[in-house]
């Protein structure tokens, strides 16, 4: 077999709104730009964004970027780097007007300015009053937005490997990023791209999870790579669930919902959130509704026959409502709940959603990780954007409407850092041969003959692991359970065969791919949570129930070699305005 | 249930064949899940599907002769045997998995973005609520294919009619307030095939999965049409 080799100025692995954000920014330069995605652009997860993406735009409230901040990294449990957090929330506003010159379907207001609904979180004035700051289009934003940057990339012609699927990275002797080996999965031949600068844009990692929002293609890829290529992931302990997941099957209800004026009671009928957040209510922050929805059912107050989960009364704001701004939810209610939330509650439970930590990247989507002079020195050609990367501007636990924002601003930086960054940098770099033969020894893998453990039972029991002792509640001995259990899968890992070896369209080979990524993903998440012992955001440990900002306001940084952690602190230092200090975090 | 379900992988098999599956149902079923437990008993079954919750598109099958998107439609509602097939009209790749290039292609053959001649405002521009509105109904097109796939016409001639859903597409531009490329665009659809081939058979109406109507979408463009022309 002869490998095809080719070469481009430029990498982008990932089609979603980060890499397509990316790619728009690349396309007016004279480069060859290669866009690699695994599903047709407009199948990646973001399609499924729902309630909206923050800006201080300030069309129903006067609202300031100044705010947005505040609320960002008070929601970030102070985990957050408050300069990343500075640059995305002054970023938001021109963003949000560049998609709407891009043509987003936004709604409107009756004075023809773009339609902004409250989300949880968010606040005027440093924590006094609800803000209306999160811009949408219907309950199905991420549609929108991905649609539109696909649009705007077919204008520009950008050159697309659709159904293609990154193996792994390749490097240089100094560990410098090369390009990456990938499969064209429908003939399932291997094919070389070798780039100058690579833009890892794969998105989250929720399949690593039972019960998910995410979706079948969210296996944490590129996390994975990363760790292969020796760059830690960041912060990934810090995992969200979202409270309103549709009891049971865990596709999303989106907070708009709750934005919209809808509410949380349990099964005494009680308005349960105003006991947990006695102002914000059920527009508390994420990690907070989580929390008490879990609390409500384990101490059983929970509805239905088994009490296990509780219910989303949006009945009260009139059919009109729910039609106009929440269509989406209630066609997804109706098929799989058999209900019509116009009408009837919702029921809901906890779903894993997101993932706050990545690939540690600075605010110019540079990939950083500890080398010589210090923790953050820039692993030469990688960039990471989207939620595969940290900036971190998410911290401990991250506000709704900022991901598609921090996707948005990011995949846009990285593109306009790269032109930089290829001027400095005018040759491809040499592959090391040892680099190369490992990612081709991994892609051969799975060509092994005999029997063995199926994908999809070991893919099961994961999954089921990380639901039981790595879920919203976290204590020492869970954990440690989960670790040996995850330690026993990743060695079972081996023992993986596919009967299927054929190679058109070879489904269960991609599926043994994306396994293997989400072992490796998994075990950054228990390994980086067993160790932090504290409890910060979406981070919560009965065992230790307190914040510990003397020896916790640090991101873990987790390096697949000998399942390693080490710690960089939080840059506490604003671009431009003073430092919001740590405090309690009420709502 | 009882389910035939196309098989073809190319590396292997000279002719595609049915094969059949027996699989529990229960309530509240969709026919993913189904998919899914046959992949489960072999796993060599290829099929792409991904956010199972009808937004990514990508799990459009044909059912006892209609198309559907597996991971919204309930298995229940179907006669036995329930026969899965690959969307009519398109080349096999293997199994349920069909090249979709010629149907990607006509989207792109519409122009499908917004076109503005005007210099944008510094803030956003404006639209009211009601203009807004005109685009509901085609902004949510998820680009499944169950509409073009399930077209005789766009059978017929895949390289010439530009199918229901870039017609679609087409008016979704046409409609919207901001849009400064009309008159292009009803140019780019003039002739006998692109626009012209569809003989309102309807179809594609009753194959969208998110109750999208292109036939309505078709009958507009060909309004403005007429309009243009006197
Ligand atoms: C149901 C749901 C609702 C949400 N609602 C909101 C919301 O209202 N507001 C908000 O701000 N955020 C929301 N989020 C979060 C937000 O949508 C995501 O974090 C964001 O869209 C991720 O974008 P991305 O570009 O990083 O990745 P994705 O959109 O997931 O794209 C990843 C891309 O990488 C490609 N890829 C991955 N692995 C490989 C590989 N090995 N080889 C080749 N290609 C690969 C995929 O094909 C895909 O193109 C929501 C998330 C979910 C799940
Ligand atoms: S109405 Fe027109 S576009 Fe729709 S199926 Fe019939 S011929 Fe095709
Ligand atoms: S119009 Fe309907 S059937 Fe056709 S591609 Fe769009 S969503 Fe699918
Ligand atoms: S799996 Fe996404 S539409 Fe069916």
């Amino acid at each position: 077999m002869t490998l095809i080799r080719k070469n481009f100025d430029v990498l982008i692995i990932g089609a979603g709104g980060a890499g397509l954000n990316a790619a728009v920014q690349l396309a007016g330069a004279d480069l060859r730009v290669a866009v690699v995605s695994k599903v047709f652009p407009t199948r990646s997860h973001t399609v499924a964004a729902q309630g909206g993406v923050n800006a201080a735009l300030g069309n129903v409230d006067e609202d300031k970027w100044h705010w947005h901040m505040f609320d960002t990294v008070k929601g970030s449990d102070y985990l957050g780097d408050q300069d990343a957090i500075e640059f995305m929330c002054r970023e938001a506003i021109p963003t949000v007007y560049e998609l709407e010159h891009n043509g987003v379907p936004f709604s409107r207001l009756d004075n023809g300015r773009i339609y902004q609904r409250p989300f949880g979180g968010q606040s005027r004035h440093f924590g006094k009053e609800q803000a209306t700051r999160t811009c949408a289009a219907a309950d199905r934003t991420g549609h929108a937005i991905l649609h539109t940057l696909y649009q705007q990339n077919l204008k520009a012609r950008s050159h697309f490997f659709t159904e293609y699927f990154a193996i792994d990275l390749l490097q240089d002797q100094e560990g410098g990023v090369t390009g990456a080996l990938v499969m064209d999965i429908s003939s399932g031949e291997p094919m070389v791209l070798n780039a100058r600068a690579t833009l890892l844009a794969t998105g989250g990692c929720g399949q690593v999870f039972r019960t998910t929002s995410n979706a079948h293609i969210n296996t944490g890829d590129g996390m994975a790579m990363a760790l292969r290529a020796g760059v830690p992931l960041q912060d990934m302990e810090f995992f969200q669930f979202h409270p309103t997941g549709v009891a049971g099957r865990g596709m999303l209800i989106t907070e708009a919902s709750r934005g919209e004026g809808g509410y949380l009671i349990n099964k005494e009928g009680e308005r349960f959130m105003e006991r947990y957040a006695p102002s914000a209510k059920d527009l508390a922050s994420r990690d907070v509704v989580a929390r008490a929805i879990v609390t409500e059912v384990r101490e059983g107050r929970g509805c239905g026959p088994n009490g296990d989960h509780v219910l989303l009364k949006v009945d009260h704001l009139g059919e009109e409502t729910v039609a106009r701004r929440l269509p989406g939810i209630r066609e997804t209610s109706k098929i799989f709940v058999g209900i019509d939330p116009a009408f009837e509650p919702i029921p809901v439970y906890p779903t894993a959603h997101y993932v706050m930590g990545g690939i540690p990247s600075d605010r110019f989507g540079r990939v950083v990780a500890p080398a010589r002079h210090g923790p953050e020195e820039v692993v030469p050609g990688l960039y990471a954007a989207g939620e595969c990367a940290c900036v971190s501007v998410h911290g401990a636990n991250r506000l709704g409407g900022n991901s598609l924002l921090d996707i948005l601003v990011f995949g846009r930086l990285s593109g306009l850092d790269i032109l930089d960054y290829l001027e400095e940098h005018p040759r491809h770099g040499q592959t090391d041969s040892a680099s190369e033969e490992k990612a081709m020894a991994r892609f051969q893998r799975f060509d092994r003959e005999g029997d063995g453990i199926p994908v999809a039972e070991l893919r099961a029991e994961l999954q089921k692991v990380m639901e039981d002792h790595a879920g919203v509640f976290r204590t020492e001995e869970i954990m440690q359970e989960g670790l040996d259990r995850m330690r026993s899968i990743r060695d079972r890992l081996d023992e993986v065969r596919l009967k299927d070896r054929s190679r058109t369209f070879n489904t269960a080979r991609v599926e043994a791919f994306e396994l293997e990524n989400l072992v490796d993903v998994g075990l950054s998440i228990v390994t980086s949570a067993l160790h932090r012992q504290e409890s910060r955001g979406a981070h919560s440990r009965p065992d230790f129930p307190e914040r510990d900002d003397r020896n916790w306001m640090r991101h873990s940084l987790y390096f697949l070699e000998d399942d390693r952690l080490d710690y960089k602190p939080v840059r506490t230092r604003p671009l431009s305005v003073d430092s919001f200090p740590p405090k309690e975090r009420v709502y | 249930m009882h389910f035939e379900v196309y098989r073809y992988n190319p590396d292997t098999d000279a002719e595609p064949t049915m094969q059949a599956f027996d699989v529990e149902v229960e309530r509240g079923m969709m026919l993913r899940d189904v998919l899914l437990q046959i992949k489960e008993k072999d796993e060599s079954f290829a099929f792409r599907h991904s956010c199972g919750e009808g937004v990514c598109g990508s799990d459009g099958v044909n059912v006892n002769g209609s198309n559907h998107l597996a991971c919204i439609t309930p298995v229940a509602e179907f006669r036995e045997p329930v026969v899965i097939r690959p969307f009519p009209g398109r080349p096999v790749i293997r199994d349920l998995v069909v090249d979709m290039s010629d149907f990607y292609a006509q989207y792109q053959a519409v122009d499908p973005w917004l076109k503005r001649k005007d210099p944008v405002p510094e803030q956003e521009s404006l639209q009211t609520p009601e203009q807004r509105a005109r685009l509901d109904g085609l902004w949510e097109c998820i680009m499944c294919g169950c509409c073009s796939t399930s077209c005789p016409s766009f059978w017929w001639n895949p390289d010439k009619f530009l199918g229901p859903q870039a017609l679609l597409t087409a008016w979704r531009f046409l409609a919207d307030s901001r849009d400064q490329g009309g008159e292009e665009r009803l140019d780019a659809l003039d002739g006998p095939y692109k626009l012209f081939r569809c003989h309102t058979i309807m179809n594609c109406v009753e194959a969208c999965p998110k109750h999208l109507n292109p036939t309505e979408a078709i009958g507009h463009i060909r309004n403005l049409m007429l309009k243009k022309s006197v």
